[in-house]
């Protein structure tokens, strides 16, 4: 009810405006401040340790577009690419496994999430290395017949070591992503009469979408990180070739700098990647779509000349 | 049993150790409006269920169009119908949710498209026309674009009701379409079953809304505890029940 509220008339021909808006003065935080210069300190005392420590900072930027780091970047991303499709397509497989109605075939998909997820990514690296001492051949009949050790090459490894270890994962995080999914859409796309499969594809799935892409997101930013993981099985990527240049160079530790440097601009360029994929999947479920960051610049930047008129 | 879009005979039904349906014997008319009243928990939603097969019957026989619903009968052995053909068979009846059950990633226009052309193959283009004409019938012209999520209930309903009519179904099974309603937007949704009724489409409508029943309907049937208790012209069964559960029912409720 606004009846009782007097509102002050406007101009005359445009509506009467509202209430007077309240001028008050607002509440001191004085610990915010105390607090933010504390914080501050710290950091540029740490800044400052950095800066003057035995560290020879004119090696990174030279080396930083380095061929070899190059080299290292693209190979990082391509296995971190591979290693994630491995990982999604098998995780939603092993998903819709342990949630169908077959108990073999949910056993089996239950046990494979308890053996990766429970043993460390980097065992499986060496065993899937060292399988040779089980197979001493692997022979697909006329298609391919190589020794293991000549056919589980490092890059092989890394992959299936990755990539299988990554799948118990998103096994879980698509299982979640499925069943969070209203059974009565199942039970509408059924009424209409679309199959198991297309209702999984069509209706399911798109929607299971929404619960899955923020923690894949989580996972691709992992998996690029866990590659570094593989220079153990002898694999060249970006953490192994700047290690490769910190020790002919001398500048062990300025490469390790050099490498989280690149590791960050990656994860960073993710993130911004995940945001848009999360937007695209949101389209039906909330009434407005969030905005993108460029937006939110402009908004902020057009809220900003108006703040002055903006009080209470 | 020409005659008969859906024929039940003793149909039971349990849950686990809870019988829901305790023999279910009822025939819809083909182009009559049958409404299922009753307290909840007295199986007309799971009986409405049974006829498009979301539910398994248990024991009895349910026959829709003078087909057996989920089995095939060959002498005195009955078969298992496969996913895909008990899939075909539902193409040719329409649900509609107490929950609309939208697909909430698709605009209105996707919903009813969706089935036309994924079910049956149609053309887009053409599937978005039949679409439209059916929007624009249940009075949602100009809400074609807009995703579930900013319709009202009411609005929603009929989406979910258009979505339905688009596979041209023989028979329309409602499941208490309107008690998720705002009670002012009750009306436009009836009014959309109405049009549907005098068009002479088979109607199974479980409903609370005695006024449409009494009104749009053909026949109605009072079920409690798993039992037809009573049945009849629903004119007759509202104003003159027989029984005293029914009795003590309705005049809970009207």
């Amino acid at each position: 009810m606004t009846a009782d509220i007097k509102k002050t008339d406007g101009p005359a021909g445009t509506p009467p405006a509202g209430p007077e808006a309240i001028k008050a003065v607002p509440v001191r935080h004085y610990g915010r401040y105390v607090s933010a210069l504390i914080a501050l300190g710290i950091f540029f005392a740490l800044i400052w340790a950095f800066a003057n420590g035995d560290i020879n900072w004119g090696a990174i930027p030279d080396y930083f577009f380095n061929d070899r780091i190059l080299t290292g970047v693209r190979e990082t991303l391509w296995l971190t690419f591979l290693s994630m499709l491995i990982g999604i397509v098998g995780g939603l497989l092993l998903a819709v496994m342990r949630l169908s109605k077959n108990p073999v075939t949910s056993s089996i998909a239950w046990f494979y999430i308890w053996f990766f997820r429970g043993t460390p990514v980097l065992v499986q690296l060496f065993v899937w290395f060292n399988l040779g001492f089980v197979f001493e051949y692997i022979n697909l009949g006329p298609v391919y017949k190589d020794e293991w050790s000549q056919f589980m090459t490092p890059f092989l490894t890394a992959l299936l070591g990755l990539g299988l270890n990554e799948a118990a994962y998103m096994a879980e995080i698509c299982r979640a992503g499925l069943l969070a999914v209203d059974e009565g859409q199942t039970e509408a796309a059924h009424a209409l009469g679309m199959s198991h499969s297309k209702t999984l594809r069509r209706i399911v799935v798109p929607q299971a979408m929404r619960v899955i892409v923020p923690p894949t997101g989580n996972e691709v930013i992992n998996m690029l990180k866990t590659t570094s993981l593989v220079a153990a099985v002898q694999y060249y990527e970006l953490l192994r070739y700047a290690q490769d240049i910190g020790t002919t160079s001398g500048a062990t530790v300025e490469m390790l700098f050099l490498a989280a440097a690149w590791y960050l601009i990656l994860t960073s360029l993710l993130s911004v990647g995940q945001y848009y994929v999360e937007r695209y999947y949101a389209r039906g479920s909330s009434r407005q779509l969030p905005p993108t960051p460029w937006q939110k610049v402009r908004a902020h930047l057009t809220s900003f000349s108006s703040r002055k008129g903006v009080t209470a | 049993m020409t005659n008969a879009m859906v024929k039940a005979e003793g149909v039971h039904k349990s849950f686990g150790a809870v019988e829901v349906l305790k023999g279910i014997d009822l025939e819809v008319k083909s182009g009559e409006v049958f409404c299922l009243i009753g307290p909840s928990g007295s199986g007309k939603s799971t009986f409405l269920r049974c006829i498009n097969h979301l539910e398994k019957v248990n024991a009895g026989r349910l026959y829709v169009d003078g087909q057996l619903v989920g089995y095939r009968q060959k002498g005195d052995k009955l078969y298992e119908l496969k996913d895909s053909e008990v899939a075909l068979k539902r193409r040719d009846i329409g649900m509609v949710f107490q929950r609309f059950n939208l697909f909430p990633h698709m605009t209105a226009v996707e919903n009813v498209m969706e089935a036309p052309v994924q079910v049956k193959g149609m053309s887009r283009a053409q599937a978005k026309e039949r679409a439209m004409q059916l929007l624009q019938r249940v009075g949602l012209g100009d809400k074609a674009g807009n995703y579930p999520s900013q319709l009202s209930g009411g609005q929603q309903q009929r989406v979910a009701i258009a979505r339905a009519l688009a596979m041209e179904p023989k028979l329309m099974l409602f499941d208490e379409p309107t008690s998720a309603l705002d009670p002012e937007l009750v009306g436009d949704v009836l009014d959309v079953m109405r049009d549907l009724a005098e068009s002479g489409m088979t109607m199974v409508v479980v409903t609370h809304e005695m006024g449409f029943a009494r009104e749009v309907g053909d026949s109605l049937v009072f079920m409690d505890g798993g039992v037809v208790v009573e049945s009849g012209n629903p004119r007759d069964v509202l104003t003159n029940p027989q029984h005293e559960r029914t009795r003590s029912f309705l005049s809970k409720v009207l």
